[in-house]
């Protein structure tokens, strides 16, 4: 609760998101699940609170403040219990719309981010290809100048709000001779371009209520002002971004570890067996005890590097480390308190059942582990 | 006209309270504190009347430690235009608060004190009261609609069997129900602007009040946990059991 991070604005923020949480989005989004998608009118509600642009310039209707205020919002989605609420809310404000505000121009921000912020257009952002993953710079997807348009061709894998996005910000190569890193660009597509489509609504796991789309770019034709910064340095600008998306997926698995926790405390409290309650049982309240440090441990570290995002100090081999961390821990924690739900910890009737599946992906996108710690260790080797 | 809106710190209404060890109070260290429900809607009512253009301007004032200033705050966010800290570490009862509370109205002049009927801690449901009664002020208590008229306020009330509505001059005092209104949430963009609004800070000698509490508190404790139920074979049984055992009827 108290920390040397947070000033009071940071807990207003996070009571008015919890409260918004319990009132709107836990008792909703079963329905939502079951729909595969969360309600538009819920994000322009969350728009109106001014959630969708906390650290986006007040002349476009954002509130100016910094990475921790992410940090704090992010924390709360996670603790929603919902994976696929959080996802879709947090693709749109901190993985797809960052690309817009760092690198558009006066126009570019003029024409979205009004509608951004208020929720009434929602982002995604599409880099992942189903021969490119992991290995960004192998993206194939490619985009050709014609007069004063772009056309592009090729497909995008799991992208997330792919089915319902309004605009999405599209990574694509502008010279195929340039190998790897360099010769890629971004680009805003708009739903209605000719020549694009939604492949498929792809079948997952869980986050259920977050729609995730095959993208497909067919002789696809966009206006040339639709070029997101400088041609050919749009790898570049993708990693920035990676920096804060990885924050957030971290504060955003850290509020899921303590729902969890949360949820399972409870269950084992009132669960009777052997004469007594399981939590009477040392080998139960003291592994839960433990994962509840380790995870108060991570949400430290995470309010750290909050804080040098927020002081700008370069800090890419720590939010790596964080997001490995935190992505494996999630996973830890939730098998642990799936494991002591028992029979009901296999039923759907149990929270802890959607958000073990929704824990999975945590490891796995925006960064999986494995590529994580390869960028710890190649700093660590350095 | 010119709105003052009591607000109270206290336990979350999401907290499950616990009592503390030695008997003494209730467990409020590391623990999510709140504006009072009630309280919230008070300053709603109050940000609504000064919107509708019927109030200039809400003050927003609490009692208490210096992070009631945080419940402050929040009032702002919501819409209110200035606070007041009465800054102290010592207990206060209800009546020592409606006191605090007649110092600042005397101060600030205000034409309708509007705060909840109770506060979810304690549960008192006295200080509206009280401060009406210092002030020689009309009362709406338990307000489920509050309608603001040339120089009076309509105020329904919420009583056993129905509503009742009374008409207040002014100044008068309102305290809050829950269906007056659905609080709102403060937005962000206002939750950065009210960091930047007045707020002053008083201790209650400058108001002139003791807040010496009346009250000795001898012990708090948890209330007795539930018990199990039984299985009766039939509904005489039962009837039996409630008639004689549990007489209630
Ligand atoms: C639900 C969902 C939503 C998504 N949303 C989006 C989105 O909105 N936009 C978007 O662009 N993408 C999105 N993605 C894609 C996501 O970012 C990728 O799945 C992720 O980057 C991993 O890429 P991949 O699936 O191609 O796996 P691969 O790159 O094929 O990796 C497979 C496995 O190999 C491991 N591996 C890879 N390289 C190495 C190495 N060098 N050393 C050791 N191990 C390695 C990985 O860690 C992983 O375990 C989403 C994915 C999912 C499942
Ligand atoms: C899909 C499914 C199919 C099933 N099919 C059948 C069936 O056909 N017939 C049938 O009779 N049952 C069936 N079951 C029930 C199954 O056998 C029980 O779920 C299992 O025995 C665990 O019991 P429980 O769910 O009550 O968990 P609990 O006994 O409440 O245990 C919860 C957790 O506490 C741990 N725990 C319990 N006691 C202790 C202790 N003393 N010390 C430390 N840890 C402890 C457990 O290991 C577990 O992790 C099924 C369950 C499922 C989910």
């Amino acid at each position: 609760m108290k920390s040397i991070h947070f000033a009071e604005e940071h807990e207003q923020l996070r009571t008015q998101v919890a409260r918004f949480i319990d009132k709107e989005v836990r008792p909703a989004a079963p329905a939502w699940e079951e729909e595969g998608m969360v309600p538009r009118e819920v994000l322009q509600s969350m728009g109106e609170m001014g959630l969708l642009g906390i650290r986006y310039p007040d002349a476009f209707g954002g509130s100016n403040a910094g990475p921790l205020s992410t940090v704090v919002f992010a924390e709360e989605c996670g603790k929603s219990g919902f994976g696929g609420f959080s996802a879709t809310v947090l693709v749109h404000t901190d993985m797809a719309s960052p690309h817009l505000v760092h690198a558009g121009n006066r126009e570019q921000l003029d024409r979205y981010l009004g509608p951004i912020i208020r929720g009434e257009q929602i982002t995604a952002v599409a880099i992942t290809e189903p021969d490119a993953g992991s290995d960004v710079a192998g993206l194939r997807t490619r985009a050709r100048r014609e007069g004063d348009s772009y056309v592009l061709n090729g497909s995008k894998m799991f992208i997330t709000n792919g089915v319902h996005a309004d605009v999405y910000f599209v990574a694509a190569r502008t010279n195929p001779e340039a190998k790897g890193a360099s010769g890629i660009s971004m680009f805003i597509v708009e739903k209605d371009a000719p020549g694009f489509n939604v492949g498929r609504q792809l079948q997952k796991t869980g986050w259920l209520c977050s729609d995730t789309a095959e993208l497909v770019f067919d002789e696809c034709r966009i206006p040339a002002e639709n070029l997101l910064g400088e041609e050919n340095k749009g790898f570049y600008s993708v990693m920035q971004n990676f920096q804060n998306e990885r924050l957030v997926l971290a504060a955003m698995a850290l509020g899921e570890c303590e729902r969890g926790l949360e949820v399972t405390w409870d269950y084992v409290r009132g669960r009777k067996a052997f004469g007594g309650v399981l939590s009477d049982k040392q080998g139960i309240r003291q592994r839960l005890a433990m994962l509840e440090a380790r995870v108060n441990a991570a949400q430290q570290f995470l309010y750290h590097v909050g804080w040098l995002m927020e002081e700008d100090i370069e800090c890419t081999k720590d939010v790596s480390m964080l997001k490995a961390l935190c992505g494996e821990l999630v996973n830890e924690v939730m098998y642990t308190c799936q494991q002591f739900h028992g029979g009901m910890g296999y039923i759907q009737e149990s929270e802890i059942e959607r958000m073990v599946r929704d824990a999975r992906i945590h490891s796995i996108g925006g960064g999986a582990t494995e590529v994580m710690l390869e960028e710890v260790a190649k700093r660590s080797l350095q | 006209m010119k709105i003052l809106v009591p607000v109270k710190r206290v336990v979350d209404y999401n907290v499950k309270v616990r009592v503390k060890a030695d008997g003494s109070g209730v467990e409020t260290a590391n623990v999510k504190m709140s504006m009072n429900p009630f309280d919230e809607i008070a300053v709603e009512e109050a940000v609504r009347l000064k919107e509708k253009g019927v109030a200039e301007e809400v003050v927003v004032v609490s009692m208490g430690v210096s992070q009631c200033q945080e419940t402050i705050r929040t009032a702002l966010a919501m819409g209110g235009d200035r606070g007041i800290l009465v800054e102290t570490d010592d207990e206060l009862e209800p009546l020592a608060v409606a006191k605090m509370l007649k110092g600042l109205a005397e101060k600030e002049s205000p034409d309708m004190v509007i705060l909840g009927k109770q506060a979810i801690d304690d549960d008192a449901n006295q200080t509206g009261q009280m401060f009406a009664a210092l002030m020689g002020w009309g009362q709406g208590t338990f307000a489920s609609e509050v309608d603001i008229q040339d120089g009076s306020i309509q105020v329904t009330r919420e009583i056993d069997g129905g509503a009742e509505t009374v008409k207040l001059k002014l100044p008068a005092v309102v305290t809050t129900d829950l269906r007056l209104n659905e609080p709102r949430y403060a937005k962000l963009p206002n939750i950065m602007k009210a960091k930047k609004k007045q707020l002053d800070t008083l201790s209650p000698a400058d108001l002139g009040v003791d807040t010496t509490p009346r009250l000795k508190t001898v012990k708090v404790a948890e209330p007795p946990k539930r018990q199990g139920g039984i299985k009766v074979a039939d509904v005489a049984e039962l009837v039996d059991k409630l008639k004689n055992e549990a007489k209630v009827i």
